[in-house]
This record gives C-alpha cells, structure tokens and sequence, in this order.
C-alpha cells in the first residue's frame, strides 16, 4: 500500500496537520502498524516538492506540526488514477513453496509434510483473522476479508500441489536420470 | 485443551461395495471444542463424519462416546443416543418440507417426549436466537437459503445437545450468508457448551474452528500423539 497515496486520499477530505493526518491514518489503516511521525513529515515534504500538496497556513508557534497541508489539484488527479487503476497482481508465497517441495522429493523427504507444515500455518493465520474480524468493526472486516482470500487461494494451490506431488516426483526423477 | 475427548474414532476401516472410504482414519473431539475435517472431494471425510455420529458403522476401528462404543450399542440405543446427544446439519437444511420452520426446530423435543405447546416455546426462543422469529410459519421451502441453515442450526441445538455435526453447512450459500450462519452457528454453539464437527473444503469456513484434522484417501494424518 502507497502511504504517499493513502496520505493524500486524508487529505482530500480537508486540510490536516501531520499529526492531526498521522492520527487518521492510524486510526484506518494502522491495525498492524502505525505510522512514524518521521514517515508522514518526510512523505509530506516529497509531495510538496512534487506539486501533489500545499501548505495551507501555519499556527503561532513554528514546527513542522504547526503547518497545515492541502491536496493540490495535481494531488487528486494522482490519487484518481491510484484509485481508479488495479493493482498487479503479485505472485506471494508460490516461489518460496515451490521449491521447498521440489527440494523435498529431490532428497527423498515427504512433501507432504512441508504442505502440511505450510497448510497449519496458514489456517492459524486465517484462524486469527477469522478472531479479528468476528470481534472488530466493519473496517477489521473488509481488511481481514482480503487477507483471508489470499491466505485461501494460497490454501487452494497447496492442495492441488499436494495432489500433484506423484506426477510432480515423476518428471523430477527423469530430469534427474 | 487438557480436557479428555468426548467423542473418540480410532483407525477406522469403511468401504462400500469394492470401494474404500476410509483406510484408517482417527480422530478426537474434545467437549466444546470446534473441529474441522478437511480434504479433497471423495476423500473421506464425510464418511468419517458419519461413522463419527454413529449413523454408519465402521467395518474395523471404533467409535467411543464417553466411553461407551457406538457399534456396540443395538440399532435402536443407538438412535436413541444420537437424538439426545447429537445435533446435525447438512449442506441443504434437510428440513420436513410439510412442516413449518417452528414446528421443524420442535420435532426432536417432541420426539423426545416433550409436549406441543412446551417443544414450540423453546422452538420459538432459538429461532429467536437464530434471528429467524420471522419464518416461523413458514415452510422450509418459502426461506432463503440462509434462513433455512438457521433454523437447521436452531433444530439441530433445541434439544441441547453435546456435539453438532455439521456436513458443509454453508456449502449451499453466498459468502457473506456462509459467514452469517458460521458465526451463528459457532456462537450458540459456544454458548450452549456442545462441541461441532464442522466437516468443510473450504478454508475460510474451516478458520472457524479451533483445530482441523485432514482426510486424504481416507487416512486422517494428524489424530493428536496423546490420544
């Protein structure tokens, strides 16, 4: 997730100061992370030499926390394209698996057990979203919901490898020979 | 978990006809507990579930209800155990399609013994839990598919069971309806202090559980080291 995009996305909803705008996005997006103050004040300062934001006035008192920032015109086009655009999908853990397994039956250990091994993992992951989302707002929901869908498709092609293990043992072997 | 199982399978054998079901499958339900069966379509698990509740009778291994084994028991206790003890549901709510929503979640009190007009108050308090007060006189047949799983959750915890055997029961419903009925089902579950069965294929219905055993080609892989 772009933070620069997220932080102009607050913005659109009206001037903040770093703060005021590090607190909202803890508040949507900090479940399991919060932002550094360090992080929004630099971000803040590459989108005002980008042209994205402005500064929109300044309180008594000097400091970084005392400016406002405003999204700029060119800040909204930005954010509209980020929106408007799907993001790539990205392949997760199918590489690392993938050769754990081929690995497995090169040496002659179970593959089996390193699905099995990975399937527990991910459905304890999926067990704590599951908790999180049943015990959370609306927000928990839609942000649990999507890791439990890529926590599931990634399930789905530990099953279908774990059916394809025998023909997958196979072709390794006559590689082999 | 400390707690000693309730319900106990130990190397379970079932085939039908030429065809093997099960080659060896073992599991442990504890009291209250949540457990998933998963794995492939055919591999067994359903079949495991059956032997499990007592509905098949395994060819080798037993089944061990509080101590006592399920195929030992004549046909008729054996009944008489699984209306009194057990809870089910199915994939399609298996409701009597002649009666109304109230009068299904009644039927096993009233098969117990218990009067109409006493059987229809506690009817009418789950279904009230289950928040489906609304398609009381109706028949099964006039619910939505979500609806229907709620009163067969509603039938299946009326007469405060130890243990809900559930067979994919949301494989029949949209997602967001599947998750009503887990989290309805796994709530009055907890509350009510019977363990579920909950056999699935799909991951985020199995994340509901507290653990998950696997049947591949009908061997359950994983039955805990102690059991």
């Amino acid at each position: 997730m772009s933070i620069a995009t997220t932080l102009l996305g607050l913005l659109e909803t009206g001037p903040q100061h770093g703060y005021s705008l590090k607190k909202s996005y803890d508040t949507y997006f900090g479940q399991d992370r919060v932002l550094d103050y360090g992080q929004v004040y630099s971000t803040l300062s590459r989108m005002l030499r980008a042209g994205l934001v402005e500064e929109s006035g300044v309180e008594p008192g000097g400091g970084p926390s005392r400016k406002r920032y405003a999204i700029t015109e060119a800040g909204v086009t930005d954010l509209e394209s980020w929106l408007g655009n799907a993001e790539r999908p990205e392949p997760y853990l199918q590489n690392t698996l993938y050769a754990k397994v081929v690995l497995a039956l090169l040496s002659g250990r179970s593959a089996h057990d390193v699905l099995d091994t990975q399937r527990a993992a991910h459905l304890q992951a999926m067990r704590e979203l599951t908790k999180r989302k049943r015990d959370g707002d609306l927000v928990d929901a839609l942000i649990c919901d999507h890791a439990l869908f890529h926590l599931e498709a990634d399930l789905r092609w530990l099953e279908l490898t774990a059916d394809r293990l025998a023909p997958l043992a196979d072709r390794l072997t006559g590689e082999q020979k | 978990m400390t707690a000693a199982p309730l319900l106990v399978a130990r190397d379970l054998h079932k085939s039908f006809g030429t065809t093997p079901a099960l080659s060896g499958a073992s599991a442990a339900v504890r009291a209250g507990e949540v457990l998933a069966i998963m794995g492939p379509s055919g591999s067994g698990k359903s079949t495991l579930l059956h032997c499990l509740a007592g509905i098949l009778v395994p060819d080798q291994g037993t089944v061990t209800y509080q101590g006592q084994v399920l195929s030992d028991l004549p046909d008729r206790p054996r009944s008489a155990l699984r209306r009194s003890a057990f809870g089910f549901v199915f994939q399609f709510g298996q409701l009597v399609p002649e009666l109304s929503c109230l009068a299904n979640v009644a039927l096993p009190l009233r098969l117990g013994g218990i009067p109409r007009r006493a059987a229809e108050r506690t009817a009418a308090d789950w279904l009230e839990r289950l928040e489906v007060t609304d398609v009381a006189a109706k028949r099964p047949g006039e619910t939505s598919g979500g609806q229907g799983q709620r009163v067969a959750i509603a039938r299946a915890l009326v007469g405060k069971p130890s243990v809900i055997f559930a067979d994919e029961p949301t494989g029949a419903l949209d997602s967001l309806n599947g998750e009503r009925v887990m989290h309805m089902l796994v709530d009055a579950a907890k509350d009510s202090g019977a363990a579920v069965v909950l056999v699935t294929h799909e991951a985020r219905v199995a994340a509901y559980a507290d653990r998950e055993i696997v049947v591949r080609d009908g061997i359950a892989r994983n039955l805990e080291p102690a059991l």
